[in-house]
């Protein structure tokens, strides 16, 4: 089985290497590695990050860092792990998975989605970039108004925020586009909605998120970007403006962001787990519509995060009751989690590890923000450790565990190659009790006072041993990660067998292509006719299915290379860039120029021309 | 596996029947109401909050001399009858294109522009006036909400021209035809967009006290 | 929701309105645009006296009224929404619903919010 009619191909219709060949790349498969990749990197910084402030905090008057530093770290170690490290990762599996799991040879607009990863790619730089100036953004991950007036932070660290995050809201923007016209469009001949396997429902319900949300937080960003550079007073009291409404802007995108942060996650779970229970998973439909409950009514919950701004009994008690109701599908996701893993042939393999990991921590997160929830309880809690605590419960223990279930779950048919269960063992357990000892005590010294984003507590305070716990913690996350990579790297090298199409005995689509999947996925479109796609094939062929073989490369014609979206990308950036240090008109222009050349250049470009050889 | 289609019908394949790129422009037409929203949100909370003049409706004072109303609506009534009538206009080039009729086609896409063209050079006028009146950008919160929803809304109706002209120049190099016709429909229900965009701006910020 | 049903080049065009219909929706427009500047000048001048005195305290609701019947014949009939099938009329219900929804509840809380707080209006 291992001959192939790629064999028989010439030479030089292999696929294309080299790095001209990832930079002109439109194919969804090399764009989702690139978004992994880059992903990967700028979760490592805003973990440094972390380490840096869980180092300050080892002990009372910590001295390593000044207030200043501080402020910046917990601000980029916040924007990092939130637009650059969770977002993109998830979009990692977006690229990758949904046109696989549909059964698709690619997105709708290949073209667009590499134009999606360079905006990403440039704002992220854009953003860090802040690092060599010593300005990095340090208003907190929400930069609340007043602390970002040109007035109190004159120096360019707000400018490279507003900018950066504008930046990355195009990428966002383009790709939720992308991918919403890929779900409804492009499913496999005979796969309706409800047949989608529950990581594309998951991840199509983030992308209406995305779709309307970015552009509330853009309007806030541009608001915020004019008052720094033209003098208004949309956030400044002095001329009016009231700082109230940046932050029901910033959180009417923030709230909805939780859901486009943990809601992919809830996907990938729902794969892992039916797939390492040798089950469907338990309650569909059940699932579907909690999901979208959840993204529907997150729309009207954003001022739980104000109840101390004071916004009246009427506006207290229904944020509050709207946010206690999401309590309700959540559960509902849980107990269909549960439901699909009891009575289970259960395979403690990594992935799996990682996914009932992502339902405990998860389940503590939930209810941790249950509790503030509550106006009263909130007014004790808030600004302290113990929202801290909560966030990381839901973003870390939820989002991190989910992530990394999924890349060890889908590593073999990215990458062609089996990860070490050993070191994934080792990977997971590390990364509970590391998790665990860096933030449950985070819920104590929370509710005894200590707050947030302070660079360092007093002796007296008593938060001395708790914090020594969480930075010991804090590395023992750092040294999870180490085995992570150690294990990528060892069986990178290693001359193991290539992995099989299908190592998991999966139920969806992506596993009845070869590891990894030639450029076109499928050279026949699957026809499908309910859920589990492939566990139904299998369930036909009477057990298990060939080893698929490859075909001739250029069996099916796949778009053309093209650098168009690159250019179009720079004059992005290079247009919103000008206005780091207020509005150079001149920056602007050039900018305006490249983002016209490229856009032209791109619409009147034939993905399919002849090319030459 | 079993074989659905032959590779030629793949790239054409919708699972819905409809086109890729007209799904596209409608999910970006959707988020771009969340934009609006904001800007609109804005400028009504903000509405009566200024500390200083001008505003919008009534007398004002300037360094305590009455000043006339502000906003003037016969101009904008004017600009706004423009935006109608290029959308109006716009439907007919569509059609135009879509029964390979070019004469109709590149005519009713001219005059769209050219509409489009003077609504925007209403809106400058419109500013250039104001800004003589005394009424700068940063002047106070009225201003500075009118300049960005009202500004955001004319570059929306200028990158939509620049979408049209160039669909206009395709057209008239005879590159438009009627299978092709989904280029100027792309571009159409975004220049409606802009129009019912204005169509929500003119009452809310120009007609309503 | 399989693709049996049409070629999308064939979707386009044979069902939308025809040159009279946008003739129609076009007078159309521009009356309610004529009464809604007409409304607008009605209670602007006070004259006719009675007609401003029935008019003025539901003068917004009037407005907002014909605006938004202005926007439905455009999505309706320019942008053809009403032949184009329900996926893309969803598409922009839902977000004009909450767009809609959200200005309104913006209104609301800084409504109460000022209530309590009220700043210098020198204007009046
Ligand atoms: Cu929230």
């Amino acid at each position: 089985m291992a001959t192939t009619a790629l064999e028989h191909a010439p030479a030089h219709h292999e696929e294309a290497t080299g790095i001209w060949s990832w930079i002109t790349t439109v194919d969804h498969k090399r764009i989702g590695i690139m978004y992994g990749v880059t992903a990967f990197l700028f979760f490592l910084l805003g973990g440094l990050e972390a380490l840096v402030i869980r180092m300050q905090l080892w002990g009372p008057d910590g001295r390593l860092v000044s207030a200043e530093v501080y402020n910046q770290l917990f601000t980029m170690h916040g924007t990092t792990m939130i637009f650059l490290g969770v977002m993109p990762l998830s979009a990692m599996y977006f690229n990758y998975m949904i046109p696989l799991q549909l059964g698709a040879r690619d997105v709708a607009f290949p073209r667009l989605n590499a134009f999606s990863y360079w905006v990403f790619l440039l704002g992220g730089l854009i953003i860090n970039a802040s690092w060599f100036f010593g300005a990095a953004p340090n208003g907190g991950w929400f930069g609340y108004a007043n602390l970002t007036s040109a007035q109190y932070s004159p120096g360019l660290n707000i400018d490279f925020w507003t900018v950066g995050l504008q930046i990355l809201g195009v990428a966002s923007l383009a790709a939720a586009v992308n991918f919403f016209v890929t779900v409804i469009n492009l499913r496999a001949p005979g796969m309706g909605m409800m047949h989608m396997p529950m990581f594309v429902w998951m991840s199509f319900i983030t992308q209406i998120l995305l779709l309307l949300s970015f552009p509330i937080i853009t309007v806030a960003l541009v608001l915020l970007m004019i008052d720094r550079s033209f003098g208004t007073h949309f956030f400044v009291p002095a001329g009016g403006g009231d700082p109230i409404l940046w932050q029901h802007l910033f959180w009417l995108f923030g709230h909805p962001e939780v859901y486009i942060l943990i809601l992919p996650s809830f996907g990938i779970v729902s794969e892992i787990l039916p797939v390492f229970s040798r089950k469907p998973l338990f309650g569909y439909a059940a699932m579907v519509f909690s999901g979208a409950f959840i993204a529907f009514v997150g729309f009207g919950v954003w001022a739980h995060h104000m109840f101390s701004t004071g916004m009246g009994p009427f506006a207290d008690a229904f944020f509050a009751l709207a946010t206690m109701i999401i309590a309700i599908p959540t559960g509902v996701k849980i107990f269909n989690w549960i439901g699909t893993v009891w009575g289970g042939k259960l395979e403690f393999k990594t992935p799996m590890l990682f996914a009932l990991g992502f339902i405990a921590m998860f389940i503590m997160g939930g209810l941790s923000g249950v509790m503030h929830a509550s106006p009263p309880a909130d007014l004790q809690q808030t600004d302290t450790y113990f929202i801290v605590a909560h966030f990381h419960y839901v973003l870390f223990g939820g989002a991190i565990f989910a992530l990394t279930g999924g890349a060890y779950y889908w590593w073999p048919k990215m990458s062609g190659k089996m990860l070490d269960e050993g070191l994934g063992t080792l990977h997971f357990w590390l990364m509970m009790i590391g998790f665990n000892l860096t933030f449950f005590p985070m819920h104590i010294v929370g509710l005894n006072g200590m707050p947030r984003r302070v660079y360092t507590y007093s002796a007296e305070s008593n938060f001395e041993l708790l914090n020594k716990m969480e930075t010991v913690g804090a590395f023992l996350l750092g040294l999870a990660m180490l085995v992570f990579m150690w294990n990528i790297l060892k069986t990178w090298r290693s001359h193991q067998p290539p992995a099989p199409a299908d190592p998991w005995n999966g139920a969806t689509l992506e596993w009845a292509i070869p590891s990894p999947p030639q450029h076109f996925n499928f050279p026949a479109l699957p026809r499908v006719h309910g859920r589990d796609a492939l566990w139904e094939m299998k369930r036909v062929a009477g057990g298990t299915l060939p080893e698929p073989t490859p075909v001739a490369h250029d069996a099916v014609p796949m778009p053309n290379p093209s650098w168009k979206p690159l250019v179009a990308a720079l004059g992005v950036a290079i247009t919103l860039g000008g206005f780091i240090g207020g509005s150079h008109l001149w920056v602007h222009a050039v900018g305006l120029v490249v983002l016209f050349y490229g856009v032209y250049a791109w619409a009147f470009e034939d993905p399919f021309a002849a090319t030459g050889h | 596996m079993a074989t659905a289609h032959a590779h030629a019908d793949d790239h054409h394949y919708t699972a819905t029947g409809i086109d890729n790129r007209k799904l596209a422009i409608w999910t970006f037409i959707g988020s771009e109401c969340m934009f609006f929203a904001s800007l609109i949100g804005t400028y009504l909370v903000y509405k009566g909050r200024d500390v200083v003049g001008p505003k919008p409706h009534g007398e004002w004072l300037l360094n305590g001399v009455a000043q006339e109303q502000m906003l003037e609506i016969p101009l904008v009534t004017f600009g706004t009858a423009l935006l109608l009538f290029s959308s109006f206009f716009v439907v007919l080039a569509l059609n135009g294109a879509q029964k390979g009729n070019r004469k109709q086609l590149i005519g009713w896409l001219l005059a769209t522009i050219v509409c489009g063209v003077f609504f925007v050079g209403m809106q400058v006028y419109e500013f250039n006036h104001f800004a003589h009146r005394g009424m700068g950008y940063t002047t106070n919160l009225f201003s500075s909400t009118f300049y960005t929803l009202t500004g955001f809304h004319g570059t929306h109706v200028t990158l939509g021209l620049v979408w049209l002209v160039s669909v206009l120049v395709v057209a008239l190099r005879g590159k438009l035809p009627p299978e092709k016709a989904l280029n100027l429909e792309m571009a159409a229900l975004y220049w409606h967009f802009v129009d019912v965009v204005w169509i929500v701006i003119f009452p809310v910020v120009y007609l309503i006290r | 929701m399989t693709a049996t049903a049409h070629a999308p080049a064939h979707a386009e065009g044979h069902a939308h309105p025809t040159w009279q219909t946008y003739t129609k929706v076009a007078l159309i427009l521009f009356a309610l645009t004529a009464l809604e500047v007409g409304a607008y000048e009605v209670v602007h001048r006070h004259s006719p006296a009675g007609f401003a005195a029935v008019l003025e305290p539901i003068v917004v609701e009037v407005l907002l009224f014909l605006s938004a019947i202005k926007f439905a014949l455009v999505a309706m009939f320019y942008m053809h929404l009403k032949s184009d099938g329900k996926l893309l009329t969803t598409i922009f219900s839902f977000s004009l619903l909450l767009a809609a929804v959200i200005i309104g509840a913006l209104m609301i809380i800084f409504y109460y919010l000022y209530q309590h707080a009220p700043t210098v209006n020198q204007l009046k």
